[in-house]
């Protein structure tokens, strides 16, 4: 039984993405990672989280000019969270399908563009939403379970 | 026995409690209290960085010597390909080898030809199994023991067999048994160590119930040995008849194993990729772990720079020793390998030589087993780490800031052990004195005013 007065321990990560900023992704990944070895999560979890963070921070990187990525950890949940101030994405559905990609040549020329990195998100969280404005930026959002409900990847 | 054993340990008495290792540990194993570095023998891996930048030659790497020898009826020398590194290359790997019996072993049983055995089993899984990529090399055991820590998930992809060192014990101790009608169990088989990992590997091995190695002897403990007595002038020597047979039956292709790359291209595999130095190992781990380098089929890991010449029990520099190692190789020649196929094929498909122990993940980390406690604790974590200078100093003894403030929720460290903190406190409490000091008691004052107006 769920006390509401009871106090709910959560803990918020902030990382700023600076524009081209390509090795925050890597490094926010790695931190959340370590945070949720102490916290004693499933490795299952744990990589799905990983991958979930790396790819969004660095489609901000890639595509949008600069903005934060917010972890936010509570006891059943994770929540992932990227605003930023880019382009914003036209459509959507075409951005989910695997392989399409807008990625300029230097992001190519690093081994990026496959167009998998959301395709891949949508598959290791429970829930995944995009919240767009051409012109003006993106909002990402996705929540992984630590009970999971019947996740396939 | 107690839970751990380490190879790695503390010489108290040179320990001048400096921070150097703590900085340099990749697992923040080591603190220093009261003056001294302690390790954390549940973090340890064994990979030897501390005895390498210690300047103090503190930390020490606790291994079997030539005395143990006594122990068997029938000893066999177990050199690791590292070892030829620490010679010139006007050496001869024969007369090293001959070497060893001079000083008391009867026999000599060359670990790079049981590497070439690893290598012809880790081909046939790669080439027969459908297995995840890529798969990781299980030689190193200061890698296991990270991925155990650091790297749970990835532990399923490491290669079921077990090391080169535990191969040539097996085989070694085996055929020496028939040949000598010596119980198994009264021979003793000596592996000579570049590294103190493979010390705690043969006392609680990771890919096998029990170790078929007696005792690991460090390079460093046996080369001045061995020097006095490579060949020249020694010819007249009995034993040297009797053994006057070629000692030296692995070829270059296992001889290699004490480089970097030598392993992955005895593997001789699709893609392969070699990387050296803890560190680069961890980021490389990371990489992996979000999913890069599927396409690769085999990645050799090793905790030394350079490979098993780095060892931190070796002699000679690490590139010199690859230098000498090349050279050394190039008397091999073009020879034909010790094992047919065909006897290979046989040990593959057998079995015999596969891993016979999952390894297990190492959960350590973990602040608590409920996550709401956890995380209760990682809250107050997150505040302590903000309350701190973020200077990563060292003073205190932990390795950095957020690792005090971990030290202080698991309650081996106090706030007040960071200088920055403690000055802090100081100023204040002078502050606070000096306030007090000018509140004089009512009855005094009087007297004071009093004395005043006089
Ligand atoms: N934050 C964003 N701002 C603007 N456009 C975006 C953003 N995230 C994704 N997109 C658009 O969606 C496309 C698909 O993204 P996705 O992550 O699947 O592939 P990619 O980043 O191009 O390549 P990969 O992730 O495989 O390296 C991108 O090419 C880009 O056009
Ligand atoms: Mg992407």
């Amino acid at each position: 039984m769920v006390d509401s007065l009871q106090y709910t321990p959560q803990i918020t990560l902030e990382f700023p993405i600076g524009e081209k900023d390509f090795f925050m992704a890597g490094e926010s990944a790695s931190r959340v990672k370590k945070t949720l070895q102490q916290l004693g999560l499933k490795q299952d979890i744990i990589r799905r989280v990983a991958i979930i963070i790396y790819e969004a921070a660095m489609n901000v990187a890639i595509h949008a000019s600069h903005g934060l990525l917010t972890v936010h950890i509570d006891p059943e949940s994770i929540s992932i969270q990227t605003d930023d101030k880019g382009v914003g994405i036209p459509d959507i559905e075409l951005a989910m399908r695997e392989g399409y990609s807008t990625a300029p040549y230097e992001a190519q020329e690093m081994g990026f563009g496959a167009g998998m990195g959301l395709p891949n998100m949508k598959q290791c969280s429970d829930e995944l939403s995009l919240d767009t404005k051409v012109g003006k930026g993106t909002t990402l959002k996705a929540k992984v379970y630590f009970i999971s409900k019947e996740h396939p990847g | 026995m107690p839970q751990y054993f380490h190879s790695v340990t503390l010489d108290v008495d040179k320990c001048k409690g400096c921070t150097n290792c703590i900085k340099r540990c990749p697992m923040e194993a080591i603190r220093v209290h009261d003056g001294k570095a302690t390790i954390m023998e549940e973090r340890c891996i064994d990979c030897g960085e501390c005895i390498r930048c210690c300047p103090n030659h503190a930390k020490i790497a606790l291994t079997d010597t030539i005395k143990k020898l006594s122990e068997y009826k029938y000893n066999i020398a177990l050199p690791a390909p590292s070892f030829f590194a620490q010679f010139k290359e006007n050496e001869n790997i024969n007369d090293i080898l001959k070497a060893f019996l001079r000083i008391g072993f009867d026999e000599v049983f060359e670990v790079a030809l049981a590497a070439e055995i690893v290598a012809y089993i880790v081909h046939r899984q790669l080439a027969n199994k459908k297995l995840k990529k890529p798969l990781f090399s299980s030689a190193c055991p200061a890698v296991l023991r990270l991925m155990q820590i650091k790297f749970p998930d990835l532990l399923r992809q490491v290669t079921h067999v077990l090391t080169p060192m535990e191969v040539a014990a097996r085989i070694a101790k085996v055929e020496a048994a028939k040949k000598t009608n010596i119980a198994y169990d009264d021979i003793g088989a000596f592996f000579i160590s570049p590294c103190a990992a493979k010390v705690t590997e043969m006392k609680q091995p990771m890919t096998t119930k029990h170790s078929a190695v007696n005792g690991v002897i460090g390079a460093n403990l046996i080369y001045k040995d061995i020097v006095k007595n490579l060949g020249k002038g020694l010819a007249n020597n009995k034993k040297d008849n009797e053994d006057s047979e070629e000692l030296h039956k692995a070829t270059k292709n296992g001889m290699a194993w004490g480089y970097l790359t030598g392993e992955s291209k005895n593997i001789d595999f699709g893609t392969t990729l070699a990387v050296s130095e803890i560190h680069n190992v961890i980021s490389l781990l990371e990489e992996i772990e979000r999913g890069e380098l599927k396409n690769v089929d085999f990645i050799e890991l090793q905790a030394c720079t350079a490979g098993c010449v780095g060892g931190p029990l070796n002699i000679q520099n690490n590139f010199v020793g690859r230098v000498h190692l090349r050279n050394l190789i190039g008397q091999c020649g073009a020879k034909p390998a010790h094992y047919a196929e065909k006897e290979l094929l046989t040990m593959y498909e057998k079995g015999h030589f596969e891993s016979t122990e999952p390894i297990r993940p190492n959960a350590i980390m973990t602040l608590d087993k409920d996550v709401s406690k956890a995380l209760i604790k990682m809250e107050h974590l997150d505040q302590l780490t903000d309350e701190l200078p973020g200077l990563d100093c060292g003073a205190c003894g932990s390795p950095n800031c957020r690792a005090l403030a971990e030290d202080i929720i698991r309650g081996i460290a106090f706030e007040t052990d960071c200088v920055i903190k403690l000055r802090d406190r100081v100023k204040t409490l002078a502050e606070e004195i000096f306030e007090l000091a000018r509140i004089i008691p009512p009855a005094m004052a009087d007297n004071s005013k009093k004395e005043k107006k006089k």
